[in-house]
Formats: structure tokens, sequence, C-alpha cells
């Protein structure tokens, strides 16, 4: 957790965030989570408060429960995108059914994740959610340090010198420099790269992870591709602020 | 047994014996009724003949030897008459009597045109005992009237014969169908007595008992012999289900009974932060894989409760296959195996996309697991017939032909594989995703190795497969 407060300095503008939760101690350790890691954060109590306070529109970001007293959690999302506000919603929820996901994803839900879960994995969801809201991304190069991604040429190229992807290999780098500077996690590269929730008995991920990380990081000074132990991966550049962290 | 005649009358036996009865009674009556109309239209219309034929007679003869032949024959006929059946009466204009056994002319009341029915009483009768009489007037010649009828004893008994007839029935209708009732009723009583019995038996938990046959093979037997197979296979349910308590307890109290002492022991011990640090991650790495199993056990049940059935979608299991190919095509590399992949253009099913693909990396987990290093592993997706088949074959140690069964079952886990990673539900998850698909797992000898062999239903519109998003 601490490993990611240094990995991830807060952000520069204070993001608000609105934790509905009823399980007082689940809330207790979210809120006090999310404000170690520099989030402003509120906390509502049921579905009535919840629906009260998501209707002011004063967030950055949404992470509520699907069960909850008095209004539904897929309730209050519904009322919110029917009044417009588009605040970006995590769903937590014991009910790990695909269909439920579904069901979450549809109401306008942005992302969806099931208890129990990784506070590292709450808070790397959180922020690429907030990342996809705050612009769109219509580049056609990514560049971190000196890797340049052509996404119209589909090449790659680090310090001049060509490197030869597989497709796959392609899309995971992609994924990872439009979040570099960020944790992603393992099952976030699922999802997203391949497309699949499901959870691998062994480390499928690591092993891909390893052959990019031969590709770009090989021969090349400084490593770019760093393991966050406990959470997942991070794509960044030597950072002048000069973060001390393991890689 | 004894009922009280409330709880007689609550008997279903009862109620069909009742029924039964009261059917039998409108049956005879019915019966007896058609008999009394038929036969007494037959006796009225043989009367009237008689009559008819006795009148044209009698005027007759008073046409031939007048008024005194006609006295004379009428005295005769009385006379030949000993059963006294016959009414014969003439008058004069003034309705006088002149001759005959009818003390006098009937009253205008009881005369419909020229047939009438009164009441007489005999005077040869000693009780005086009156009968009714149906006759027929005639208008002689010369203002004599002749009267000639009958009376309707033999009616008169045949109606009495038919009322008690009918009385009689119904008392032994009754009385048959009280008896038939007890007689049934207790029989079947007595069988569902037994089934009642047992139930009762098996509800206070008593799941061995079952319903004892008759043997007859009747309806009864029938019902008795489906209710022992559900008890069976309820029987078998709460076996499994103990069985997947017991394992849970034991495969989940193991890595709960390591967490807890290291953190006990990290309290006790006076470490730096950084000792503390590294037992919270691998304490929070623990949990991860606490978190999974309990995951795993979850997706099983999801998947053997059918909950996703309804959520079936058309999709290319071809794909699936070569995506798993392709995420665990990286794994084997990094064990120094090969995977080889032969997987046909498109396999269209119906399914649910994520459980598949549990199910085909989970088999691609075992398969890179138990292949030596140098070892290669084989995935083939084809299409046979109507259904989709799916082999995974790796060149590991195989399962001993007696294991195979056992394997598929929650946390069952060979002995030799205690030391690799795995929590024992990957076979069951597949075997359960496989049910929910209407498909099976069979598990066979890849000479050497594990083969694994999925089985599904092809789909039959292959237009409708949604194409992957490129993520």
């Amino acid at each position: 957790m601490s490993a990611l407060a240094t990995l991830d300095p807060p952000p520069a503008v204070l993001m608000r965030i609105l934790v509905i939760e009823d399980d007082a101690d689940a809330a207790s350790y979210l809120v006090k989570g999310l404000k170690e890691t520099g989030y402003v954060v509120d906390h509502a109590r049921d579905g009535r408060e919840g629906m009260v306070q998501a209707m002011t529109d004063g967030y950055d970001a949404m992470i509520v429960d699907r069960m909850l007293p008095f209004a539904d959690g897929l309730k209050i999302v519904q009322a919110m995108r029917a009044a417009g506000i588009k605040t970006p919603v995590l769903f937590l929820s014991a009910l790990g059914q695909v269909d439920d996901r579904v069901k979450g994803l549809k109401a306008g839900g942005d992302d969806y994740l099931v208890k129990p879960y990784a506070f590292s994995e709450l808070l790397a969801r959180l922020e690429a959610m907030l990342r996809r809201g705050a612009g769109p991304q219509v580049e056609t190069k990514l560049r971190v340090s000196d890797m340049v991604m052509d996404l119209l040429g589909r090449t790659v190229t680090r310090a001049g010198k060509d490197i030869d992807l597989q497709p796959r290999e392609f899309q995971l780098l992609e994924y990872l420099m439009r979040n570099a500077g960020h944790v992603v996690t393992r099952t976030m590269l699922l999802e997203h790269v391949w497309d699949y929730h499901f959870d691998p008995q062994t480390n499928v991920i690591d092993v891909h992870i390893s052959r990019l990380r031969q590709k770009i990081d090989k021969g090349f000074e400084p490593p770019l591709l760093h393991t966050v132990r406990g959470s997942g991966y991070c794509l960044r550049g030597p950072d002048p602020a000069g973060a001390p962290q393991a890689g | 047994m004894v009922l009280s005649p409330l709880r007689l009358v609550r008997t279903w036996a009862f109620r069909v014996v009742a029924l039964y009865a009261l059917l039998f009674l409108i049956s005879v009556a019915v019966l007896l009724g058609f008999i009394y109309v038929t036969t007494v239209g037959f006796i009225d219309r043989q009367i009237n003949a008689t009559i008819i034929a006795e009148i044209n007679g009698l005027s007759d003869r008073y046409r031939e030897q007048g008024l005194s032949g006609l006295t004379e024959a009428i005295a005769e006929r009385i006379s030949q008459d000993r059963v006294g059946d016959a009414i014969y009466l003439l008058t004069d204009s003034e309705y006088q009597p002149v001759a005959g056994n009818l003390p006098g002319w009937p009253t205008d009341v009881e005369r419909q045109g020229r047939w009438a029915t009164f009441m007489v009483t005999l005077s040869d009768d000693e009780d005086a005992t009156g009968y009714d009489v149906r006759a027929m007037s005639f208008l002689l010649s010369e203002g004599y009237h002749l009267l000639v009828g009958r009376n309707l004893r033999e009616r008169e008994g045949f109606e009495q014969l038919i009322e008690e007839s009918l009385v009689w029935s119904v008392l032994v209708t009754v009385l048959l169908g009280m008896f038939g009732g007890f007689v049934m009723s207790g029989d079947m009583r007595r069988r569902l007595d037994a089934i009642n019995r047992t139930t009762g038996r098996i509800m206070q938990g008593d799941l061995h008992e079952r319903v004892p046959l008759s043997g007859s093979g009747d309806e009864f037997d029938r019902l008795s012999a489906n209710l022992n197979a559900m008890l069976v296979q309820i029987d078998r349910l709460m076996v499994g289900m103990r069985e997947v308590s017991d394992n849970i307890a034991h495969d989940l109290r193991s890595p709960l009974n390591r967490l807890k002492s290291r953190l006990e022991v990290t309290l006790i011990s006076h470490g730096s932060a950084d000792q503390y640090r590294a037992a919270l991650e691998q304490t929070v790495e623990e949990t991860n894989q606490i978190i999974a199993t309990f995951n795993a056990l979850l997706s099983i049940a999801q998947a053997e409760a059918g909950s996703g059935r309804d959520h079936l979608a058309p999709l290319d299991f071809a794909d699936l296959a070569r995506d798993a190919a392709e995420l665990y095509e990286a794994v084997a590399e990094a064990r120094d195996q090969r995977l080889v992949a032969e997987v046909v253009g498109s396999a269209p099913v119906r399914g649910n996309r994520q459980l598949l693909f549990q199910a085909l990396a989970n088999l691609l987990d075992n398969a890179t697991k138990y292949s030596p290093a140098g070892g290669s592993i084989r995935l083939t997706v084809a299409i046979d017939g109507p259904q989709v088949v799916c082999t995974v074959a790796d060149s590991g140690p195989g399962i001993p032909l007696a294991d195979r069964e056992r394997v598929v079952q929650r946390f069952v886990r060979l002995e030799r594989s205690r030391t690799t990673p795995g929590n024992g539900l990957g076979l069951s998850l597949v075997t359960a995703v496989m049910t929910l698909h209407g498909g099976q797992l069979s598990l066979g000898d890849a000479a050497p190795g594990l083969v694994a062999t999925l089985a599904l239903p092809l789909a039959r519109e292959p237009q409708e497969i949604s194409a992957r998003s490129a993520a």
C-alpha cells in the first residue's frame, strides 16, 4: 500500500471520492486507505444518504456497494445517469457472477470489483478510471522515456531501435504505456488485453510480462517495466524526482 | 385402526366410496325407472286391448240376441272370472243398473271421455279393500249403457314390486358400499400409512429409510419406487455436501492456521519495520490464495446450480481455444515445454465465454504443471458429428485408471501432486462447467500422459457467432 503511495504521488489537484458502503468496518478501511493515498473522501452509510450525495455531483469518482439498505447501488447509479451526472463509478459487490458484472456495467458503472478484493487492485482500478475520465485518448504516438509506440504504424522503437512484437505483446505494451506511471494489476491486464475475467491458477500474466521485458528492457538502460510486489506491474521511465522504490 | 366419523369423512378413500355408491344408486334407480315405465305401459296397453275386445264381443251379442242375451253373457263372464278382475255394468238410459257386478255408474269426475279410472269396493271382498279400476263405456241402442273394465291389481302389484326393489337396492348399495369402502380404504390406508411413516422418519433425519414395496408393481409401488429413487438422489447429494464441507474445513484450516501462527509469532517478536512488512506481505499473499480457493468453490457452485444457463450465448469455441493456447504457450515455453495447438477454423457452441475459458485454462494449467521439462502439450479442437471435441494431452505421469473418477471431485489431489501448487478444484470446475453446457469431461491415457477430453454440443446457427472485439 505504501509502495503504491510512493509510486503514485498524490494527484496535484485534490480528487474527491464518494464511498457508498453500509458495512462500517469495510468502509472505514477503504476511507482510511484512500485518504492515505491522498484523496478527499466522503462516506455515505446507506442507499438514501448515498443517493442524495451522489446527486450533488461534486465528486471525481464514486465507489458504490451493490447491496445497500434503502436503495440498491444499481438504482443510485441509474438515477445518477438519468440525471446526466457522468461521474465514473466503481461497483463493489459480493455477488461474483459474470451476470452481475454485466448488470452493473449496463446500469452505468465503469468498473466492477468483487469482494473480497485487494486494496491495491481497487486503487489501481480507481486511478485507471480517473485517467479515462480525464480526457479523450486520440494520440497516435505513445512515449515512455526513450520508447515510442506508433499506434498507426503498429511499430515500437526504443532508443531508435526497432522492437519486434507479436500482436498480443503489442496490445499488452499499449495498455501499459497508456497507464504509464501507474500500477496495473494482473486481473486488469487479463480483462483489458485478453478480454477474459477469470482466475488463472498459475501466473500466466507474469510469463507474458517477462517475455515482453526481454524484448523492451534487455540491452537497454534503465529498465522501464517494473514489478510492484503484491500488486502488479508499472511501466515508467527514470523519474527525475527519483522516488526510491524496489523495482 | 379405528377412525372417528369425522376423520373417516375426511379420508380420500371414504369420499371415493361415497361417490361410487351414489353413482351406483343413481344407475339402479334409472334402470328400475326404465323397467317400470315400459312394463306399466305394456300392461296398460294390454288392459285397454282386453277391454276393447270385450266391449266389441258384448255389443255383438246384444245386436244378435238382444238385452236378455247380453245380461246372460255378462252373468256368464262374471261367473267365469274367479279372480274377480273383470268389471261389467249394464244400465238403462237413466244409468240404473240392469246387470253386472258394479253397484253404480262412475261419476262424471271419474270419467275422461269414454274411458274412466275409479276406485271400487267389490261387494264380495270381505275386507272391503278398494281397487283401482280402468273401464270403458259404450252406448248401446235403445239407450242402454255398457261399461266394461278391469281392475289394476296386477299393475299396482308391479308398482309395489318396483318400489320394494328400489328400497332394497338402496339398502344393499349403501351396505355394500360401506363394506367395500372399509376394505378398500383399509388397504389403501395401510399402504399410504407405510409411505407416510417412512417419510415421517426421513423428516426426522434418517435418510437411509426406504418405502417398502408390495411387489405388485401397481401405482403405489411405482410411487414408492419413485420416492425411493428420489431419496437415493437426496442422500447422494447430502453425502456430497458433507464431503465438500469437510474438505473445505480441512483444506482451508491449514492455510488459516499458518496465517494465524505467522501473525502471532510476528506480534511477539521484536522485529524491525521491514520484518513486519515482510510478514504482512506474506500474509496478504496467503490470503489471496484462500480467496482464490473460495472463488473457485463459488464458481463451481454457480456452474452446478446452472444459474448461468439462461445467459449462454453463441460463441466460437475455436477462438477461445486459440486465445487459451496463446496465453499458455508462453507458460509452456517458460517451463521448457512445447505447446502444439491444432484448432479447427470455427467451432460454434452456445456457452458462457468466461466459464469455458476458465475450463480451458484449468486444463492447460494442469498440463503445463504436470508435464516435465522438455515435454510437449497438445491442444486440439475438432468437430465430430454433433459435438465439438477438445482434447488437452500432456506428457506427464498421467492418472491411473482407478483414480480418474476421483480426481474430478472437489479438493481431491493425488498424493504425488501434494507438493505442487493448486487447490484441487480445477477439474471439479471443468466438470461443473461442462455439465452447465450439456457437455462432458472425460479423462484418458495419452500414453504417456493424461488426455482430458471436452465434448460440447455443436450450435446449429454458426452465423450468430459474435466476433470477439479486439482488445
